[in-house]
């Protein structure tokens, strides 16, 4: 009878160990296992971009990496991304700008525009636009995501 | 998704043993982004048992150059490690075309050009621009390691001359000299996150305001990514120009096979070909002239 594989990851800075099946996808492992619900299961084959994660350094769809190959790594969520509570100048940007309206996108657009933000500090509407292509938003029509990115970025750089 | 076993050998060796002692229900892993997505969904096609991650095999993970050897690029190695590498932007500027192109920012930090290849999509964005390089393609298998033309690789919609028990280690682009331009262009209603309607992969080597030698792929046109050697070799000893472009471009048109669907009809796709062989062609050309 096949058996679970146990794990150890890191999470959010935290060393967290867990059991899953090598089926389970690390977006199944993290709601289901974990218990950190902040990462919305959208399509769950790669386009929406709804469960993005940061896994060691990049940005990845949670439902195309098995729960499995987290052994070992480094791994950042929406929930690692406020300081206790208070929020991160992405995440004060997105409620200031209204760049939401239903909300299910948006923990991926926030980790995927800090990912962005870390690498490229100042980026241009056009960076903007094809950094987030693989996250889908059906609500806001993608302007005001765009312009809380770019006030979030004159944020850090004054900060 | 039905129950898989999960395996992540440390070794070439390691890798071909788990493959080839599988009877045939193993499957390579490197990101994932295509395999994952067909256990799920139960692709009849993809009928694995065991997933072996390759990703900890040191040879897949090569990344390297040298004038004689060319840039080698090992199986595992992720898009956005290819576009994002000093050695592939200085000489293999081209290469960079396909790998900017693939899913988006999340698939690139995962897509690897090896699975692009043994998934053997005949949309697949790295394959015409690898075969218009002059690719070849480096397989272990039980009874050791050989090579073979990337354009020999895909026989079928995801079906690929190499072995259930083989493994592909790594895939290796010859250098070019100065004379040397290529381009992949693809039609896609969207600008990111598409695939294929239909798409060109090109090279060519330029002297003398002559064409020297012409390759040229086709994407989305056939049951696999289809190479007209013909078209190439119409612009050998013409002088660089529309008429010679025009030509290579006729003929792709000719060749391509492509079949009706959502995404075009096969009148369409036919049409795309001589357009985009043609841009590919004065892109590439361009490259080849330094301009």
């Amino acid at each position: 009878m096949p058996g679970k594989t146990y794990v150890q990851t890191t999470i959010n800075g935290e060393q967290v160990d867990f059991l899953c099946e090598p089926r389970q996808s690390l977006l199944e492992c993290l709601r289901d296992v974990i218990g950190l619900t902040g990462t919305k299961e959208g399509c769950n084959d790669g386009n929406c971009g709804a469960c993005t994660v940061n896994m060691d350094g990049r940005v990845v769809t949670a439902c195309l990496v098995l729960g499995v190959e987290a052994e070992g790594a480094n791994i950042e969520t929406i929930e690692g991304v406020a300081d206790g509570s208070n929020l991160h100048p992405l995440q004060l940007a997105f409620l200031e700008n209204a760049a939401l309206q239903c909300g299910i996108c948006t923990p991926g657009f926030i980790v995927s525009s800090k990912a962005l933000l870390e690498q490229n500090p100042d980026p241009t509407e056009h960076e903007i636009r094809f950094w987030l292509a693989n996250n889908l938003c059906r609500c806001t029509g993608y302007d005001k995501i765009v312009r809380a990115v770019q006030d979030a970025a004159k944020r850090l750089q004054e900060a | 998704m039905k129950w898989i076993d999960f395996e992540k050998p440390k070794s070439v060796d390691e890798a071909v043993k788990l493959l080839s002692g599988s009877s045939g229900n193993a499957r390579a892993m490197a990101g994932g982004t295509d395999l994952i997505v067909q256990l799920r969904v139960g692709d009849p096609r993809v009928n694995a048992d065991i997933v072996v991650d390759i990703k900890s095999v040191p040879e897949l993970n090569e990344l390297s150059y040298s004038p004689d050897k060319g840039l080698t690029i090992g199986a595992a190695v992720e898009c956005y490690k290819i576009y994002n590498n000093e050695n592939v932007k200085k000489h293999y500027p081209a290469i960079l075309d396909s790998a900017t192109l693939i899913g988006g920012t999340q698939i690139q930090g995962r897509a690897t050009f090896g699975g692009n290849l043994c998934n053997a999509a005949p949309s697949g964005d790295a394959i015409p621009n690898l075969i218009a390089h002059r690719a070849v393609a480096t397989i272990a298998g039980p009874n050791g390691t050989r090579t073979i033309p990337v354009e020999e690789v895909c026989t079928g919609p995801r079906q690929t001359s190499i072995g259930s028990d083989e493994l592909l280690v790594s895939i290796n682009l010859p250098s070019n000299g100065q004379d040397f331009g290529a381009n992949y262009i693809r039609f896609t209603p969207r600008n990111e996150m598409d695939i294929a309607v239909a798409g060109a992969g090109v090279s060519v080597t330029v002297a003398d305001g002559k064409f020297t030698s012409g390759r040229v792929c086709l994407a989305s046109v056939a049951p696999t990514p289809l190479f007209v050697k013909e078209a190439g070799d119409t612009l050998v000893g013409k002088p660089v120009g529309e008429e010679a472009i025009q030509g290579a471009a006729d003929l792709a048109k000719e060749a391509a096979k492509p079949i009706s669907d959502m995404r075009g009809t096969a009148e369409y796709r036919k049409h795309l070909c001589e357009v985009l062989t043609r841009r590919a062609l004065n892109t590439a050309v361009e490259r080849a002239q330094g301009s």
